[in-house]
């Protein structure tokens, strides 16, 4: 009989495993994988290794501070700056609150500037919601009236009467709309739009999408997107979860969890071993956990039926091409190839490529996220070699006709001519290449849908109805059970937020118990 | 476009019985039930109380919501569908079951019919098929609808028994309550159950719609001596307080359709506490009422009989004469039986106890004129009305 037995080693798992276990809890920390890291962890494709979290933004230093990172040699590792990719080859590069390029007028370049600072002190005034369990509203009890008061003192004092009117106008609104407000430039607008709906199965059209973009802000404010954040992360916290005392066991995958008299009891491993504990806490995303892992039979039927309802389906293929050598993008130096590339014209193109993914079918033209995961670390590949990482947005998770080799070899050709077209010649010199599609991860991560953020992170699934309504804190319906992973507030990204804010709901619950 | 200028017309359902009603029918008093229409009154409300209370009263079943459920696991969907204890249910048997929300607010209740291995009817007076489909999930079921494909006919009162009896139906002589049996009635196959809503002796029949005229005419054919007569909704309504049954959506709001928070109603307040069984594992609304039971009961639907003779429908209960207003009179109908009103009253307990001295303010007009009395109300634990005869078997023989 354990304390508590932590579903997952992805980085919401090893951060709440390792929390709980420096409050002094014996703590088992089960992964399906034989390497911990979830779905940050490295792909390996032939002698190559590729990190599935190639660009990601550092901890926050709550985090970094709680989880004693540094004793374990953490580095976020060196600065992307992000190079919006056009079709003739003029690009724009930004870095920091600055935008530059040839076709940028002086108008769009201190848009940016101010655009950057606003949504910084929106992000600022949001932040310290994220670090705390969602406040609930039904019967507002006295600790979460008070959260929320904060909440509101911060908006309208921190921000100011003006800001606050700014703020409440475009919290709920969708992303084109305010980049329309803000700058003239197509490029700009596009690259931008596209952060926004990263990961997520949203046209830049819909609204919700400047709260997706928000997020990223926040995200933003803990320090620059990195190449090895995520990959140092994962390499990090089993250490320090070790050094906390977790019982990591890697190569374990969970069979069910049991239940009894509405108790969670602990959990069956596939080899039909179990784990009693008296807390079971879930980083798997919430219908794996709770639909499959429980069981709609333990669960109450609308509370079951919620969890099944949860909008899951990835939107985000990954592609992985090893190359012979650097290919050379019209109008980019090789040293531009050490940062992001992102191709997404304009706002308009980008909800083109969206189009489809509502009739079960791929985009014509995507638009992608690069990186070249071997400029920082050149052991991931034999010398010489060049790995390329591309997210490609919009990719279905149900294609119409259902996934086949063929169907995901049009798609990777898709990618190839597109990137072709930017990088003429690129697909001569690819040695080897491999496409996942959202079913591809759903089936090699466990993650339903293949949803980077194990659940669309739209409006009616963020804060305190995240992931469904009755398990918003954490806790669920099941007594000792817990969620702490990305399909919990405040949502996807490599944070550490919601890990963090599970364990100290299940010790605040444990204290008071 | 061309737009059909009734295309708002929502046509009623007939039943397969509705040309029988039709013909009898002297008051062309009809309501909807389940988009069926359905008799309110076929002749004369005294009448149809009688004849249920002292010979035998036909009443249209056929828009009762049937469900059939069956597949491996048909049994276990069930246990986690209703809060009762369903292990003694077996083939050949009935229960009768409510069902809850997740909060444990009572959605519907109704009849449960084992028909085989993993094969059952759920009958209730409210549309489920989406709750049903709900529950499902996670269970290897089949859940198909089936009220337009079964007719049913309620065949109730104390000769009910000789009637059904000489019109072929000789299985119904060991046939205990909450029993149903294979049977035949004028050549054709119609299953009968030794259910009813009137808490007196009665069958409930369900056969193939084709089958309904000629198992209709076959009970009407019996002797007059047994006083066969078509019953609408407004005589059952009489019958059913004077029992002492609640009627989800009626008595207290679905929990389905409640909009206000505070509207609907958890069994124990509904009076079906003694339904709920916490040791039969998990079912939807479990944690909620267990949660409940740690709490002081708020109200609760108390059966009432109120004193004199003036209508109690819609009166405030007071505690004390003329003292605070503690409940509200939600169903209530005059006992020709008892003489008495008997009535259906949802009253705030004090510490979990029901307030002493109840009164009733009875408001009531004479030629247009209000007047308001006040009628001393008497809870009840028992139903007003438990004739003897309703639960020997064999029934009495007339």
């Amino acid at each position: 009989m354990t304390d508590a037995v932590v579903i997952g080693a992805g980085h919401n798992g090893l951060v709440c495993a390792t929390l709980l276990a420096q409050a002094g809890m014996q703590v088992v920390c089960v992964e399906q994988a034989d390497q911990p890291g979830g779905l940050a962890r490295r792909r390996v494709l032939g002698d190559c290794q590729v990190p599935m979290a190639h660009a990601a933004f550092p901890p926050g230093p709550e985090l970094v501070r709680e989880l004693r990172l540094d004793a374990v040699g953490f580095q976020p590792g060196p600065t992307l700056d992000t190079i919006a990719l056009g079709r003739e080859g003029q690009h724009l590069t930004f870095s920091g609150d600055e935008v530059s390029g040839a076709a940028l007028k002086d108008s769009d370049r201190e848009a940016y500037r101010q655009f950057r600072q606003a949504y910084a002190r929106f992000g600022a005034a949001l932040r310290p919601l994220l670090l705390s369990p969602p406040p609930r509203l039904k019967n507002l009890p006295g600790a979460d009236l008070k959260a929320l008061v904060r909440l509101a003192w911060r908006l309208r004092f921190g921000l100011g009467r003006e800001q606050l009117g700014e703020f409440l106008r475009v919290v709920g609104a969708n992303m084109r709309d305010v980049l329309e407000d803000h700058f003239e430039n197509p490029q700009l607008r596009g690259a931008l739009a596209a952060d926004a709906v990263r990961g997520h199965s949203a046209g830049p059209y819909a609204p919700g999408t400047v709260w997706t973009w928000l997020l990223r802000v926040i995200d933003s404010l803990d320090g620059p997107l990195s190449a090895l954040a995520a990959d140092e992360l994962i390499r990090c916290l089993p250490k320090a979860a070790e050094n906390a005392g977790v019982d990591l066991r890697l190569a374990s995958p969970v069979a069910n969890i049991a239940v009894a008299d509405n108790q969670a009891r602990g959990i069956t491993l596939a080899d039909g071993s179990t784990i009693e504990a008296d807390h079971v806490v879930s980083s798997a995303d919430p219908i794996t956990t709770l639909s499959r892992l429980v069981g709609a039979p333990q669960l109450d039927a609308m509370f079951a039926h919620r969890v099944a309802q949860i909008r899951s389906a990835g939107a985000v293929a990954r592609v992985h091409l090893v190359l012979s050598e650097a290919p050379t993008f019209t109008g980019l130096s090789d040293a531009n190839l050490d940062h992001r590339l992102v191709f997404a014209p304009s706002v308009r193109a980008l909800e083109r490529a969206y189009n489809p993914i509502k009739y079960g079918a791929f985009s014509d033209e995507p638009a992608l996220e690069i990186v070249f995961p071997t400029r920082h670390q050149p052991e991931l590949a034999p010398a010489g070699q060049t790995v390329l990482s591309a997210n490609v947005m919009y990719v279905p998770y149900r294609l119409k006709g259902g996934w086949t080799d063929a169907r995901r070899g049009e798609l990777l050709d898709r990618v190839l001519k597109l990137l072709d077209s930017l990088a003429p010649g690129l697909s001569q010199s690819v040695l080897s290449s491999e496409c996942l599609t959202p079913a591809d991860i759903e089936s090699i991560y466990g993650v339903t849908g293949g949803h980077w953020h194990q659940g669309e992170v739209s409006l009616h699934q963020s804060l305190m109805l995240r992931p469904v309504y009755g398990a918003a804190q954490y806790a669920t319906p099941v007594a000792g059970l817990y969620l702490c992973g990305a399909g919990c507030h405040p949502g996807g990204g490599v944070t550490g937020w919601p890990g963090r804010n599970a364990a100290r709901q299940l010790l605040k619950r444990r204290g008071a118990a | 476009m061309n737009i059909a200028p009734d295309h708002f017309v929502q046509p009623l359902n007939r039943s397969p019985f509705i040309n029988r009603f039709e013909a009898l029918s002297r008051t062309e008093n009809w309501a909807t039930w389940n988009s069926y229409k359905v008799a309110r009154v076929v002749d004369e409300i005294a009448n149809e109380y009688f004849a249920v209370r002292s010979a035998c009263a036909v009443m249209d079943l056929t828009p009762m919501e049937k469900y059939r459920i069956s597949g491996p696991d048909a049994r276990a969907f069930l246990d986690r569908l209703v809060v009762r204890d369903l292990s003694k249910l077996r083939t050949g048997r009935v229960t009768y079951v409510a069902w809850c929300n997740d909060e444990g607010h009572v959605i519907d209740d109704g009849t449960l019919f084992q028909l085989g291995e993993n094969d059952y009817r759920l009958c209730s007076q409210h549309h489920q098929l989406d709750w049903l489909h709900i529950s499902a999930q996670g269970f290897d079921v089949a859940i198909e609808h089936e009220t337009h494909q079964v007719a049913a006919l309620a065949v109730q009162g104390p000769t009910s028994f000789s009637v059904l009896r000489d019109a072929g139906a000789a299985e119904l002589d060991e046939l205990k309550p909450f029993g149903f049996v294979k049977s035949r009635i004028a050549g054709q196959p119609v299953l009968i159950s030794r259910t009813g809503y009137t808490g007196d002796l009665g069958y409930e029949l369900w056969l193939d719609p084709a089958a309904a005229d000629a198992v209709w005419d076959a009970v009407f054919a019996q002797t007059p001596h047994y006083a066969v007569s078509a019953m609408g909704l407004d005589a059952l309504e009489m019958v059913r307080l004077e029992a002492g049954f609640v009627m989800p959506g009626f008595d207290f709001v679905a929990a389905d359709v409640a909009i206000r928070s505070n509207r609907a109603r958890t069994p124990t307040e509904a009076g079906l506490g003694w339904l709920v069984s916490f040791d039969k594992g998990h079912f939807t609304g479990r944690a909620a009422l267990l949660a409940e039971k740690s709490e002081t009961p708020r109200r609760r639907l108390v059966k009432l009989t109120v004193e004199g003779n003036r209508p109690v429908c819609d009166s405030f209960i007071h505690a004390r004469r003329g003292g605070p207003r503690v409940g509200e009179i939600r169903a209530a109908t005059w006992s020709p039986m008892l003489k008495t009103n008997v009535a259906l009253a949802e009253i705030n307990l004090v510490r979990g106890d029901l307030p002493a001295n109840l009164w009733a303010r009875v408001d009531y007009q004479r030629e247009l004129a209000w007047h308001s009395i006040w009628a001393r109300c008497h809870p009840q634990i028992k139903a007003a009305v438990t004739p003897a005869h309703r639960s020997l078997t064999p029934p009495q023989r007339y």
